[in-house]
């Protein structure tokens, strides 16, 4: 396929079909590969889609610096682009996120103010806020709850996965910012109401969840429950046994977010077996294994992995 | 009947230190009563008024065998003997 520049190849990823995984001819599961994108994650369709809408809006001009609270991917994807299109890229970031999400964001050339590790990304959101009053002139896009992060999720990923699997039943997303959810789902309660959406949403160590008191607590703007239809908390032992069996059986080297969501698809899987439906899960490999080899989650037993992510953003 | 729940940092104070409590109750809400009277002053944390009806608390996430108890009938959702009950706030996650 012929693309006239790298920001115009983003999207349009494989779907790719689990036969080891899927536990009948009946009930099968499938995999976006959203690693294969620009930058390796599926925040290159947000990313640029934020971008576009703010030049359109004439809110980013030439020049401008961009500044974003993220734990990693979407201010890798939001640098590439920024590089590609002549902006200053700022990233507000915990200092519990692996390595080399640190490295990757320099060599495209952001800059990184580091957040406590106490409170995760909910910390770097609050610093983010703080910077972008001392400095009026920078464009925050916040991913958090800006509607173009799910419109390019309701305009591409949701439209391709239907294109790809129109017998589709089920879809399994990871919930951070909500966009994939929120998007993906309002594409499909227009198209295909009948298909199912579920969150799998992260379970990290007590250190991220250390708010100092309740209303500290924070729901994306973006976050609709009405678009969900069930939500599960997924642990980093879950996510890690799932990963695992993603490269065992499938080949596929995804990062550890992805087993959690795996985890989640597994269980919609389950459900339809026992319930004798025929069932098209699919979900999103959001990113690959690389940025997390650091992590430790991939070699070792699952309680070494599991102990060695206490206190990480893993996903 | 009993349901182990697990207690946030957060709202340890309540439980005197505590990171997991034994409750009863066949409903969500019945667990928190259940709570509250061993407990007193956790209820009040995770449950509020709102146009006169208790209701969770916006930043208090309730999570059943790990499914979120908003999509299973919030503090209706029933619970049954062996059921892992763990309360979160909600945080903005990783992105």
């Amino acid at each position: 396929m012929r693309y006239d520049n790298l920001l115009a190849s983003v999207g349009n990823t494989p779907l790719v079909g689990l036969p080891r995984l899927s536990p009948s001819p009946d009930v099968r599961l499938w995999a976006k590969l959203e690693d294969q994108n620009p930058t390796g994650s599926i925040k290159d369709r947000p990313a640029l889609r934020m971008i576009e809408e703010a030049e359109k809006d004439g809110l980013l001009r030439p020049g401008c610096t961009i500044l974003e609270p993220t734990s990693g991917n979407t201010g890798i994807s939001l640098a590439m682009a920024a590089k590609l299109k002549g902006y200053r890229m700022v990233c507000v970031m915990p200092e519990n996120t692996s390595e080399e999400r640190r490295l990757l964001l320099r060599m495209w050339g952001a800059e990184i103010i580091s957040s406590p590790a106490a409170g995760g990304s909910n910390e770097a959101v609050r610093v983010a806020k703080r910077v972008a009053e001392e400095h009026p002139d920078w464009v925050m896009l916040y991913q958090y709850g800006n509607p173009a992060n799910a419109l390019a999720h309701e305009e591409s990923t949701g439209p391709e996965l239907l294109a790809d699997l129109p017998s589709i039943t089920h879809f399994v997303g990871g919930l951070g910012t909500t966009g994939t959810l929120m998007g993906i789902s309002r594409f499909f309660r227009r198209a295909k109401p009948e298909v199912k959406v579920v969150a799998a949403e992260p379970r990290y160590g007590e250190l991220v969840y250390g708010l100092r008191n309740m209303d500290e607590g924070f729901v994306p703007e973006l976050y609709d429950p009405e678009m969900i239809d069930s939500r599960f908390s997924v642990g980093p032992r879950d996510a890690v046994r799932r990963v695992r069996e993603l490269i065992d059986n499938e080949g596929i080297f995804a990062g550890i977010s992805t087993g959690a969501i795996l985890h989640a698809a597994m269980g919609q899987a389950a459900k339809a077996v026992k319930a004798g439906e025929k069932a098209d899960i699919a979900f999103v490999v959001c990113d690959a294994g690389w940025k997390y080899l650091s992590t430790g989650a991939y070699e070792g037993t699952i309680d070494e992995a599991e102990d060695r992510l206490e206190g990480q953003l893993w996903a | 009947m009993a349901i182990e729940v697990r207690i946030p940092t957060i709202l340890r104070t309540y439980t005197g230190g505590e990171k997991a409590v034994t409750g009863e109750g066949a409903s969500l809400s019945a667990l928190i009563d259940d709570l509250e009277a061993k407990y007193t002053g956790i209820k009040d944390r995770l449950v509020e008024e709102k146009g006169g009806e208790i209701v969770l608390r916006r930043f208090v996430n309730v999570y059943v065998n790990d499914e979120d108890v908003r999509f299973l009938g919030s503090l209706e959702a029933p619970l049954s003997d062996g059921d892992a009950v763990v309360v979160l706030p909600a945080v903005a996650g990783g992105c």
